[in-house]
């Protein structure tokens, strides 16, 4: 039997991580209240607005189930859904929730603004080779990481703007985040990766 | 215009722009006018802020040319929020897009509420790295406008109304033309491309995939929570507010609420409970009472 993941729907690019785990034979429910919480084998959230997703998260009591489940299930998070899994967030606004599970801080739009967005090729050892084409938008960076977290992607030093390499993808047991947006792009191997987390798990 | 920069990657790229607005989906974009205003649209879990000088009810009101904002007004609203901050130029006025996008804004509007500056030609939407939302009444009108480089598209509504009619019908007219090219033959493209004065690539484009290559918001006259609602029921894939907010007599509850109801467009339970105790809606002005040379969703070609 195919496993159910779960999108999380409050707002964001909710279709495009719909469109890539159907590609890739499970069942996507989209998700918006606790109760569609029920019953899923993993869950994705989305890119989109961190602010907005945590103020309707809190709006819509969602932060318990959401925090309760993180330790059951495998969760993936691109861009803002990176945010809502990270324990703290520098240049947020001081009363935003996260979710949490992830032993990092996210520093958010790290790049800069909308047209400092960028898209670069990533080696991602994880899931092999080619590069990976990572498109970055208003993206956040993981500024500091525990050593119980695994760095999966890093723009290397001689790449970034800040002369050390920048830490855009990992995961710590079942949550896993990248900084980038592999749901615009037509290359499936992150999630492929999440859906065998979620079918090991 | 795709550019190198310093070291890493490339940016200004088609994807980056339609991409960010595919991050704005199922979200309520607000026009504000300060700070104060900004950090209510915030607050209440805006997904952007459109910042100007005046909200389209008052450029109705008070006529004369409306222009691009204050840059000062743009870099205090943009130092308020974390949230993406939009900002209208004229259309066809490149310089204002120049100096907005100088600014850092997120997202330039091309807008018919501001005084256009060209009768004849849009500004060349390809030559800058922020990306562009255009209006569009038609189908035809929003193809013309992604040829031209927009990253995305809001049905026009007429705005500074408080009455949605307008924006009801160019959403259902954008949304049904859609559906009648995907029901075409390919051999019936080439008259759809000439009737809809628009280019052949792009209504191939259009037809096959059933929607437009990129986002579509809608615009113009949404005053409540079941205004939003419809609208996402009618297909859009957010909404923008102007006046409908901070020309109501409760704005922090009124915000709220149209969040909460475009987050539940489906669920009619909870679009009354955001409908509750609201206040006064915006006043408004029936779009029938206007005269057509003074409608704004006319302007743009």
């Amino acid at each position: 039997m195919s496993p159910v993941i779960g999108v999380l729907a409050i707002q964001g690019d909710v279709r495009e991580h719909a469109r890539c785990l159907e590609q890739l034979d499970v069942d996507v429910r989209l998700v918006k209240t606790a109760e569609q919480l029920k019953g899923i084998a993993g869950l994705v959230i989305p890119g989109g607005e961190s602010t907005t997703m945590s103020i309707l998260a809190v709006k819509n009591n969602l932060f318990g189930p959401l925090r309760e489940l993180r330790t059951q299930i495998p969760m993936y998070g691109s861009c803002a859904g990176l945010i809502m899994l990270a324990d703290s967030i520098s240049d947020g606004r001081a009363d935003q929730e996260t979710i949490g599970g992830l032993n990092i801080t996210a520093k958010r739009n790290a790049f800069g603004r909308q047209v400092d967005s960028f898209e670069i090729d990533l080696h991602i050892p994880a899931i092999g080779e080619p590069d990976y084409h990572a498109v970055f938008i208003r993206a956040p960076l993981v500024e500091a990481a525990s050593s119980a977290v695994e760095v999966l992607a890093a723009i290397p030093a001689d790449k970034s703007l800040t002369g050390t390499d920048q830490v855009v993808a990992v995961r710590q047991d079942n949550l896993m985040a990248t900084s980038f947006h592999p749901e615009i792009t037509s290359d499936l191997r992150i999630h492929k990766y999440f859906v065998d987390m979620v079918r090991s798990a | 215009m795709a550019t190198d920069a310093a070291s890493t990657g490339v940016t200004g790229t088609t994807r980056v722009k339609r991409g960010m607005a595919d991050m704005l989906k199922g979200g309520v974009i607000m026009d504000v006018v300060n700070v104060e205003q900004a950090k209510i649209a915030e607050d209440a879990g805006a997904i952007a802020v459109m910042a100007l000088e005046r909200v389209p009810a008052d450029i109705r009101a008070q006529g004369g040319v409306a222009r691009m904002s204050d840059p000062t007004m743009i870099d205090e609203i943009i130092n308020a929020v974390s949230i993406p901050v939009m900002a209208k130029a004229r259309i066809g006025h490149f310089v204002e897009a120049q100096v907005i996008q100088s600014l850092g804004v997120d997202y330039i509007d091309e807008s018919e509420v501001l005084t256009p500056a060209d009768y004849i030609n849009h500004i060349d939407k390809w030559a800058f790295t922020v990306p562009f939302v255009c209006g569009a009444t038609n189908l035809g009108e929003a193809l013309r406008r992604i040829n031209e480089g927009a990253a995305m598209i809001r049905s026009k509504g007429e705005a500074g109304t408080g009455d949605v009619s307008n924006a009801t019908g160019h959403i259902r007219t954008i949304k049904g033309e859609i559906r009648r090219l995907s029901s075409m033959s390919k051999d019936e493209l080439y008259v759809a491309a000439k009737e809809l004065q628009a280019p052949y690539e792009l209504v191939c484009e259009v037809a096959e995939k059933g929607a437009l290559p990129v986002v579509l918001f809608t615009a113009g006259g949404i005053a409540t929570p079941a205004d939003a609602a419809m609208m996402m029921q009618l297909g859009a894939d957010g909404v923008f507010v102007g006046s409908g907010i901070f020309k109501s007599g409760d704005p922090v509850k009124r915000a709220n609420a149209i969040v909460q109801a475009t987050l539940h467009f489906d669920n009619p339970d909870e679009i009354a409970k955001a409908s509750r105790g609201l206040g006064e809606a915006m006043v408004g002005i029936n779009v029938a009472d206007i005269p057509v040379p003074h409608r704004l969703a006319e302007r743009g070609w």
